[in-house]
């Protein structure tokens, strides 16, 4: 395998591994949404899908026949181009976040990636925030008032979420000193980020429900208020792929949490066995259910709330734990 | 402002306690087709007309079921019964009994309204079909077919219940009714009924 790869030109080797890693990232997609729909209906006492296949376990291929078969609407008082667009732009930035997400290290310490970018987790941010355009632009160029309501809190939300999120980032990052994904994981063998970091932690799993619209705080899709929030207006596979990218943005949240805060692919209890990918994997499953769970749970936020909620309550503590973080590292660490 | 703050964290950690413990609940649930739940022992279901033992059928055309019907779902056409090719033991038979399956509310009033306890309803329920008409059911749907045997009157049933069922058990997936309609203390039957429904 290795001579393979090391005889293949760079650019076939990228390929395969974005094709591959493009397919994993699907499937685990399709049998999220199985699990979350499974999750919940067990929370509220029903069984859940179990028609298609044994356990419901061919759901998604049947959601996905449906939803490919049913009709394509652009409204007449949409902008065609941007109203088509928006779905891809929102799938793309949500896909584009995996070139660099490590999943595990060989023996010699190289991590498990499409891409290692020293930046990693800028990158991550960066992408992230373009995300925001695919709901913006798709709200906007629906033409119709509850995609634009939807999408303007859209954008005021992930924006006032976002700098939380960067700040409780910042944290991890004086801890490990880098910003390479990979590096951060390695600062973690002995402790992981979730223990000096808890407040950062707690900040993040807030933030990220905040950042990818879900419940509690899923008011872009208010569906009490603003009917479908802002892919009222898309139908079919256009919805599908907006679907898509709201599952893709969760695992990339967990993803991300399970590297900066829960140890990436260390094992913990010094539980060295078992491979460090089943390790990454099954935090990843935690954070997902962690997120069905609050789903399960949790009332929808009001607007006004949601918003000081983030600019008073944890942009200030967000503030306070990167200066304690930041005192302490000049002052006692390393 | 502080206390109340930690106090939602706490009403929001005893809520998520309380999704996770019920995630672990038996659900209730009955996965209909091919779990059936048992009926109430008197369930008031689908119509049928039944037979004397020599065959012979009980309905006499008196249209009382009709009069008493509240939903007007019953037409009945009552006829002289020829000297020859007598249908019912009495004067007159129905020519023609015809009972509105989507007008009817399922009383049972037409039941307790006839004097020779022919029109009788059963456990039967699932009727379902693609076309309106096809809820009218006239007497060769109604009428229990002679091989069926005769059924057994109301009152002659051991605590209302009917021993035997008539074309009931012919259906398909009413085997756990007639389980249900077996048993003789109507206590018991309600019991298993709830474990049923826990199941």
């Amino acid at each position: 395998m290795d001579a393979v790869m090391n005889a293949a030109p760079l650019w076939v080797v990228i390929l395969v591994k974005s094709a591959v890693l493009l397919l994993v990232v699907v499937t685990t997609f399709a049998y999220a949404m199985l699990f979350e729909r499974k999750i919940l209906a067990w929370m509220q006492l029903r069984p859940g899908p179990n028609r298609v296949g044994p356990w419901g376990l061919l759901q998604p291929a049947a959601d996905a026949a449906k939803l490919i078969l049913k009709e394509d609407l652009t409204p007449k008082t949409a902008d065609p181009l941007i109203y088509r667009l928006a779905p891809f732009i929102s799938l793309l930035t949500a896909f584009s976040v995996y070139a660099i997400i490590p999943f595990g290290a060989s023996a010699d310490g190289s991590a498990w990636a499409i891409g290692n970018v020293n930046a990693g987790i800028l990158f991550v941010m960066a992408i992230a925030s373009l995300g925001i355009y695919g709901i913006s632009l798709g709200g906007w160029a629906s033409g119709s008032k509850f995609p634009l309501l939807g999408s303007v809190r859209s954008t005021a939300q992930m924006i006032s979420y976002e700098l939380s999120m960067s700040l409780s980032f910042v944290g991890v990052l004086i801890l490990a000193g880098t910003t390479s994904l990979d590096g951060i994981v390695n600062a973690q063998q002995r402790w992981w980020f979730l223990l000096p970091q808890f407040v950062g932690f707690v900040i993040y799993v807030i933030t990220a429900v905040a950042e990818t619209n879900r419940t509690p705080f899923d008011l872009v899709e208010a569906e009490t208020e603003l009917v479908g929030g802002f892919h009222t207006e898309y139908s079919g596979l256009r919805f599908g792929l907006f679907f898509i990218a709201e599952y893709v943005n969760m695992l990339t949240v967990a993803c991300i949490a399970t590297l900066l805060f829960l140890g990436g692919w260390n094992a913990p209890f010094g539980l060295g066995m078992v491979p460090g990918i089943v390790w990454f994997i099954a935090k990843v499953a935690c954070f997902m259910f962690f997120y069905i769970w609050l789903r399960g749970t949790l009332p929808r936020f009001r607007y006004d709330r949601l918003m000081a909620f983030g600019w008073k309550v944890l942009l200030p503590i967000a503030t306070l734990n990167l200066i304690a973080t930041a005192v302490w590292v000049a002052y006692w660490g390393k | 402002m502080m206390r109340k703050r930690l106090y939602n964290i706490g009403a929001i950690l005893q809520g998520l306690g309380i999704t996770f413990k019920f995630m672990f609940r038996r659900q209730p649930t009955v996965p209909y087709p091919s779990v059936m739940k048992q009926h109430a022992p008197r369930f008031h279901g689908l119509h049928e007309l039944r037979r004397y033992a020599d065959g012979k059928e009980r309905c006499i055309g008196c249209e009382l079921c009709s009069s008493a019907c509240p939903a007007n779902a019953i037409t009945v056409i009552g006829a002289e019964n020829a000297p020859e090719d007598r249908r019912s033991p009495g004067e007159r038979y129905a020519a023609r009994y015809e009972i509105d399956e989507l007008r009817c509310i399922f009383c049972g009033l037409c039941e307790e309204a006839c004097p020779t306890d022919a029109i009788v309803l059963t456990p039967r329920f699932e009727m379902s079909d693609y076309r309106r008409g096809s809820f009218i059911y006239s007497k060769d749907r109604l009428l229990v077919p002679p091989e069926a045997g005769v059924g057994t009157p109301p009152d002659e049933r051991p605590n209302g219940i009917p021993a035997d069922l008539g074309r009931v058990a012919e259906v398909k997936s009413t085997v756990d009714i007639a389980a249900g309609y077996s048993a003789t203390n109507r206590g018991e039957v309600l019991k298993t009924h709830r474990r049923g429904l826990a199941g």
